[in-house]
């Protein structure tokens, strides 16, 4: 069925709809918020849902093949779009199997509308078949939710529920609806807008001019400042003002992992991102900056290490939508500013140019950098056998830059993010803030979904990539040409650094093959599973590569076809990423060899 | 250090568990806490003492606008606002000690509301320091129960 797409803007003002029931209401109003394609396994509390949505040729309805991988792909999908990304799934276990990408979109203020079918509301409380209290299991993790115990209540909810999740600091909501409510018909009110009691809700947060000037005034008095830009610069769209602002400024940028592509990579301002394994350059520049500007992140542990020592000569400026987050983990915020960012660096460009501001003279501070840069760059040895970043390079190299690259959790997310170069957002897609192995391939296929003019590729681990390997099945009936290329070094990679780091090199269980015969490039007898196989039950084209004389024309090959595809690339386990700053301690203490 | 915090919400359903999930989330102590519907029956208070130092409680008010649900969040400075907590103690009485805690209750204008032959329930509305100070006296006597509403507060 050829399926068509609306806008939320043709729907201007209330209206009152026809007789139908709550489950038509529910697509009802999914269409009004412009949603455009849904992943949704459907089960016994949900199937009313699914009755409906079979009946709409407005939504395109994705079949995950485990519920974790819709709404990872959901949220996939709203990484890549700034949309809201929305998931579906019955009650019970279909809903706790939601759990991680509702925790991962809290972490990482990422807007998701995760939808559950709850049992019929005479049985709640009951320890119903497959009743689970799933509006009290996610308080801790989401921005809001909804038990929908009256019918006519949904169009309401619905509404506020995507205006949450879309607007300030962006975030998750539930709504769970039981079965009997999905059934009730009625004739549901539409509403143009939303009503809040909280002014907190629909508050327009935004900086003063004096704050601004401030900025700017310790900007013109700085030595050695340094522009520190997380996720908010993607989720507020902000980051042409900020590459305009750093510019006009001259001041350096480091991003987070989350801001990676907030500003470009291969600018001559960009130090690239920092933090635990972020580039030796970018952690030293904010070590000894005398001014931090942090424009829309929060201070997390893998970005400061020891608090007490992050950024210790600085004076810190922190700009951020959500005022918890000034003075939360760094207690010595000199200026605390609660604003959108995209309206603040609108505004400081503004000022800025009517005060012909001129930047600092930083001639020593840039060359200091520019030295830095030049010693320790991300590198790694050659070897005789493919390094997983020499992959990555080839990747980046082949694509000219331009793929979407999402990953799984581990060493290959590091790598991915040190060895290719992102100059635009939401080019890198990967579970940050909790860390979600099993990330990738789902949020790959969301992202295809939403960009299929892009190439599309999973860097992924052998761990991360077994987590939701059932996904495969999804890409190959939907027809989603979202790739993998798995670093595959037969252990879990990251867990395995520590303990050569840390733990005297004892495996604990990090082994993910047969130990008395541990599969690596030199034992190619001993790897396990079989990735191409399994590709091939799937459906899905797959190729092995071991010989770094094939590397390129195998990733090439990949990138030239045009369905789903699994690149199996053999690696050592042996390589660390690096450099790296131990969890808890400080610049000092950075790990380089 | 001791505060007094008064949070407005809407009286909806799981909007208790919401706030008092983000006191214990983020590891926010309360001391005592208290919720009732206001005259406007759409929307409760929820008073609630916490200890904490400045920045942990600045942290706890900026956490709490945040929830949807949340109206309007008071933090009370000293001398603020009008603090009461409303106490029932079920205190030991024999013949022989009767007569004496009857007499401490009137000094503390407290009443008694309950009496049975070997105890009675006394009820007392006051200041913190006055809550404090009748239940030291009662102490030697032996406390059987003890309810207590948490401090209520109203800016003046």
């Amino acid at each position: 069925m050829k399926k068509t797409s609306t806008s939320p803007a043709a729907f201007p003002k209330a209206e009152i709809g026809r007789e139908m029931k709550g489950a038509d209401a529910v697509v009802e109003c999914l269409i009004r918020e412009g949603v455009d394609v849904i992943f949704a396994y459907p089960g016994g509390a949900s199937q009313e849902l699914h009755q409906s949505l079979a009946r709409t040729d407005k939504i395109r309805t994705i079949l995950p093949r485990h519920e974790q991988g819709g709404s990872f792909a959901a949220e996939g999908y709203s990484r890549v779009t700034g949309k809201v990304g929305v998931c579906m799934a019955t009650s019970g276990p279909g809903a706790t199997n939601l759990v991680s990408a509702i925790a991962d979109a809290f972490m990482d203020s990422i807007p998701l509308v995760a939808i559950t079918g709850q049992v019929f509301s005479k049985y709640i409380g009951k320890m119903a078949f497959q009743e689970t209290d799933f509006y009290g299991m996610t308080l801790p993790i989401v921005k809001h939710s909804y038990l929908v115990m009256d019918v006519t209540e949904l169009p309401r909810i619905f509404k506020e529920a995507f205006y949450l999740a879309r607007s300030g600091r962006p975030g998750p909501v539930v709504i769970d609806i039981p079965k009997d409510v999905q059934q009730a018909k009625f004739q549901p009110v539409f509403p143009a807008a939303v009503e809040f009691r909280s002014t907190y809700a629909t508050a327009t947060q935004h900086a003063t001019d004096d704050q601004l000037k401030h900025v700017l005034a310790l900007i013109a008095d700085a030595k050695r400042p340094v522009l520190y830009a997380g996720g908010g610069i993607i989720s507020a769209e902000a980051h042409q003002e900020l590459k305009a602002f750093a510019e006009k400024t001259n001041v350096p940028v480091a991003t987070t992992l989350m801001g990676l592509g907030g500003f470009p990579e291969t600018h001559p301002l960009s130090m690239q991102w920092f933090g635990m394994h972020g580039s030796a350059y970018g952690n030293w520049a904010v070590d000894q900056s005398d001014l931090l500007l942090c424009f829309g992140a929060r201070f997390d542990d893998r970005i400061t290490g020891d608090t007490n020592k992050f950024a210790a000569g600085a004076k810190i400026v922190h700009i951020d939508i959500d005022a918890s987050e000034h003075n939360k983990n760094v207690k010595r915020i000199l200026l605390p500013i609660t604003s959108d960012i995209k309206y603040a660096l609108t505004r400081l460009n503004e000022i800025a140019a009517a005060h012909k501001f001129s930047p600092p003279d930083t001639k020593v501070w840039h060359a200091q950098i520019a030295t830095w840069k030049k010693e320790t760059p991300f590198r790694y040895e050659k070897s005789k056998h493919i390094v997983p970043q020499e992959a990555v390079k080839v990747l980046y190299e082949l694509t000219k830059g331009d793929a979407i690259i999402v990953t799984g959790v581990g060493q290959h997310q590091m790598w991915a993010a040190q060895f290719y170069r992102f100059d635009e957002p939401r080019r890198y897609i990967s579970s940050l803030g909790l860390g979600a192995m099993g990330f990738g391939y789902p949020a790959a296929l969301g992202a295809k979904v939403a960009r299929p003019d892009k190439q599309v590729i999973d860097i992924d681990g052998d761990g991360s990539f077994m987590m939701n390997i059932q996904e495969l099945a999804t890409a190959h009936i939907e027809k989603i040409a979202a790739k993998a290329m798995i670093l595959n070094n037969q252990h879990l990679g990251m867990v395995v650094q520590w303990e050569d780091r840390f733990y005297g090199s004892v495996r604990g269980n990090t082994i993910l093959g047969d130990e008395s015969n541990v599969g690596s490039p030199d034992n190619l007898g001993g790897l396990y599973p079989d990735f191409v196989k399994i590709a091939d039950g799937f459906g899905v084209k797959g190729r092995r590569v071991h010989q770094k004389s094939e590397l390129r024309a195998a990733i090439q090959e990949m990138l030239d076809h045009d369905g789903p595809y699994v690149l199996d690339v053999i690696v050592p386990y042996t390589e660390h990423v690096l450099p790296m700053i131990p969890a808890g301690k400080t610049v000092k203490d950075m790990i380089l060899k | 250090m001791r505060h007094t915090i008064s949070v407005l919400v809407e009286n909806k359903f799981g909007v208790l568990a919401r706030v008092s999930g983000m006191f214990s989330g983020r590891g926010f102590n309360i001391d005592s806490l208290n919720v009732a519907p206001t005259h406007d029956a759409s929307l409760s208070r929820i008073t609630a003492v916490l200890k904490s130092d400045e920045a942990a409680l600045d942290l706890c008010i900026k956490q709490l606008r945040k929830l949807i649900n949340v109206v309007e969040v008071i933090d009370f400075k000293e001398g603020q606002a009008v603090a009461r907590e409303l106490i029932l103690v079920k205190v030991k009485a024999s013949a022989q000690s009767r007569s004496e805690i009857v007499q401490i209750a009137d000094i503390f204008r407290a009443k008694i509301v309950n009496l049975a032959a070997d105890n009675l329930i006394i009820e007392l509305t006051g200041s913190d320091d006055k809550v404090a100070a009748l239940l030291g006296l009662l102490e030697p006597f032996g406390i059987l129960e003890l309810a207590r509403t948490g401090r209520l507060a109203l800016k003046r």
